[in-house]
């Protein structure tokens, strides 16, 4: 197990330098002067312009910049953002919170839905379930979740009132944060209230951002189980008088289970992307919108840092991904 | 002197296919809806009673036509500055098809044929390869196309190549796991012995074995390139306005969502039909295509 994670972990190093060495050539590549664009003036005297050149290193041969951007970005120095002055990374860690958060809740929200759906379609195949759950998830798959949190913003915000639009909590309570997580946080003030208000900020967002994961789940777990209950260990399992319920949810669901937990975690990079979408319909502050408005800022500092800091973060993921599968499929580790 | 025909009992392969294509009825849905929609895009400007462009000052944000106060020559009602949204949807569908037609072809066309050397020559022409899609597809696809398109300048055009970029490596994966199925076939041994070149041996022995999996993944594709246009068209960064791109129409309309609901459901409506029709067509072409499928 020791040798297949090392062998997992291997492979990242190549894809890392590589991620590093394209967040390293965005900056040199937009269209403009890159000292302007990092430091963010646009009117600035020649001697001036050639002294923030030498500061940031840009009269250097391009290999040493890079092996100098590699270096301070192992020891956590991302770059100062051009806008709040601030390090890309605590600004990173600040906000990281949010998406963690919602992207939690929306990956729960899609998996205790997804997985029973799939399996109660695959189970009652061709009746008039199966084909609604595989119409709902079709339709799901097929959203473009930006007009979704529209939608659901006139119907449930607008035009019932139940939900407010954006942001994580009611701006009647304030407490200093202490995981970053507005649930826990909002408990741990003890203020009346707190937690039912960031619930109801959290519900929107989470439906909208669990859409799609939702509708891939639920089709591949049908899928994986209408393939595990044709296999000959079930019909004996069922031969032997087993009860339905047994076969289904021990023999079958483990199985079945494998290729599931590989799109789950495959998800992952999916709710990054969505969180970008459904970050900026709801003003979440978390890395999505973080990532928008820098682009749209010019806050090319933080756009830089923050591809490398999320793609850090997709990898690790699927490595961890990577080994839990071989943990639970020992045929993938030989 | 008569002619005799003799029926041989194969079935074409167009006919086995739509057999199995049409076993599927969702699949059959999605292709007559996917065909309305085409035709409406190319006939645009004879089903559309307006030009998308036409400002009509006195009805700004008028209801649709069903609606107290609708009027007949507005269906959908109008948008901010009284264009006519009906017509702003038909001609958006010549956009979206557009942007699927072009982010398919490009991936396909430079997938297909990255993925055919990796899978063919193997080695380390592979390892470089597949670590290069593996760098590609470290980022959500979403915001590796954002920053491209901020590296490139916002537009419709840009937006479509780094759209292509980021679906890319999807055909380059798939095409090299076929290649190296299909390479060790007794048929492709047998036409390297007969002295098939290596181009022959690429492009017509293996090739088109390998289609299947790629014609249902183009499918996915096209939907995908579809959603990912109007959602960087929805976040400011593709087509600009005044384009009648369905995605840039939500942008625009955003901050009447509260006192005119049509202007924001009608084009993710148009998006979600589009997107729905081309994936079930998706489903069945995977039914169709999937020898493994077919024996059961």
């Amino acid at each position: 197990m020791l040798r297949f994670f090392i062998g997992r972990l291997a492979v990242l190093i190549p894809t890392f330098l590589g991620v590093s060495l394209i967040a390293f050539s965005f900056i040199r590549m937009l269209p403009g002067d890159p000292v302007m664009l990092l430091s963010g003036e646009r009117v600035m005297a020649p001697e001036r312009h050639a002294q923030i050149m030498h500061d940031l290193g840009f009269d250097r041969p391009m290999y040493v910049q890079y092996f100098d951007y590699l270096g301070k970005v192992l020891h956590g120095d991302l770059g100062t953002s051009i806008v709040t002055k601030r390090p890309v990374l605590g600004e990173f860690l600040t906000l990281f919170p949010a998406t963690l958060e919602l992207s939690f809740c929306a990956i729960m929200l899609a998996v205790c839905l997804g997985v029973p759906a799939g399996i109660f379609a695959a189970v009652k195949r061709g009746t008039w379930f199966d084909q609604s759950v595989m119409g709902v998830a079709l339709i799901g798959y097929s959203m473009p979740i930006f007009w979704w949190g529209l939608l659901l913003i006139i119907f449930f915000s607008g035009y019932l009132g139940w939900t407010p639009v954006s942001g994580r909590i009611s701006l009647m309570y304030f407490f200093k944060p202490v995981t970053g997580f507005m649930l826990i946080d909002s408990l741990l003030s003890g203020q009346k209230g707190a937690f039912a208000s960031a619930v109801s900020y959290l519900i929107l967002p989470t439906i909208v951002l669990a859409t799609i994961p939702l509708a891939v789940i639920a089709r591949q777990t049908r899928s994986a189980m209408l393939e595990v209950l044709g296999e000959d260990y079930v019909r004996t399992a069922r031969s032997k008088g087993l009860k339905p319920l047994r076969v289904v949810g021990v023999h079958a669901l483990r199985n079945a289970m494998i290729p599931v937990i590989t799109t789950i975690g495959l998800q992952i990079g999916v709710l990054l992307a969505g969180a970008i979408l459904t970050e900026t319909i709801f003003s979440w502050p978390g890395i999505g919108k973080w990532m928008v408005d820098s682009v749209f800022k010019r806050d090319y500092a933080v756009v830089q840092g923050g591809l490398l800091l999320i793609a850090g973060v997709i990898m690790l993921v699927n490595l961890i991904v990577d080994v839990l599968y071989g943990f639970i499929n020992p045929r993938i580790r030989h | 002197m008569s002619t005799v025909t003799v029926k041989t009992g194969q079935p074409s392969a167009l006919a086995e296919f739509w057999h199995y294509f049409s076993r599927n009825k969702g699949a059959v849905i999605g292709l007559v809806v996917f065909v309305i929609i085409l035709v409406v895009a190319v006939f645009a400007p004879v089903f559309a009673p307006h030009t998308p462009n036409e400002q009509n000052r006195q009805v700004l944000l008028a209801v649709p036509a069903w609606m107290e106060g609708g009027s007949i020559s507005f269906p959908l009602g109008t948008d901010a500055v009284g264009r006519d949204i009906l017509s702003r949807l038909i001609y958006g569908a010549r956009f979206s098809l557009f942007i699927g037609v072009v982010v398919v072809t490009l991936s396909v066309v430079c997938g297909v044929l990255i993925g055919l050397v990796a899978g063919y020559f193997r080695g380390k022409v592979d390892t470089a390869i597949m670590r290069l899609m593996d760098i590609i597809l470290a980022f959500p696809s979403l915001l590796l196309a954002l920053v491209l398109v901020a590296v490139l300048g916002p537009g419709l055009t840009n937006a479509m190549i780094a759209i292509s970029l980021v679906n890319q490596p999807h055909f380059v994966r798939l095409t090299r796991a076929s290649v190296i199925t299909e390479r060790e076939k007794e048929y492709v041994i047998a036409s390297r012995v007969a002295g098939a070149g290596t181009f022959r041996l690429m492009f017509k022995t293996i090739l088109p074995n390998c289609l299947g999996p790629l014609i249902v993944q183009a499918t996915l594709a096209f939907s995908a390139a579809i959603l990912d246009a109007a959602a960087l068209g929805f976040l400011g960064m593709g087509a600009q306005p005044p384009t009648p791109e369905w995605g840039t129409m939500l942008a625009e309309s955003r901050e009447f969502i509260s006192r005119a609901w049509w202007v924001v459901t009608f084009p993710g409506l148009a998006i979600l039909i589009t997107v729905l029709a081309i994936n079930l067509m998706g489903d069945g072409l995977r039914d169709a295509l999937d020898p493994k499928l077919k024996r059961s």
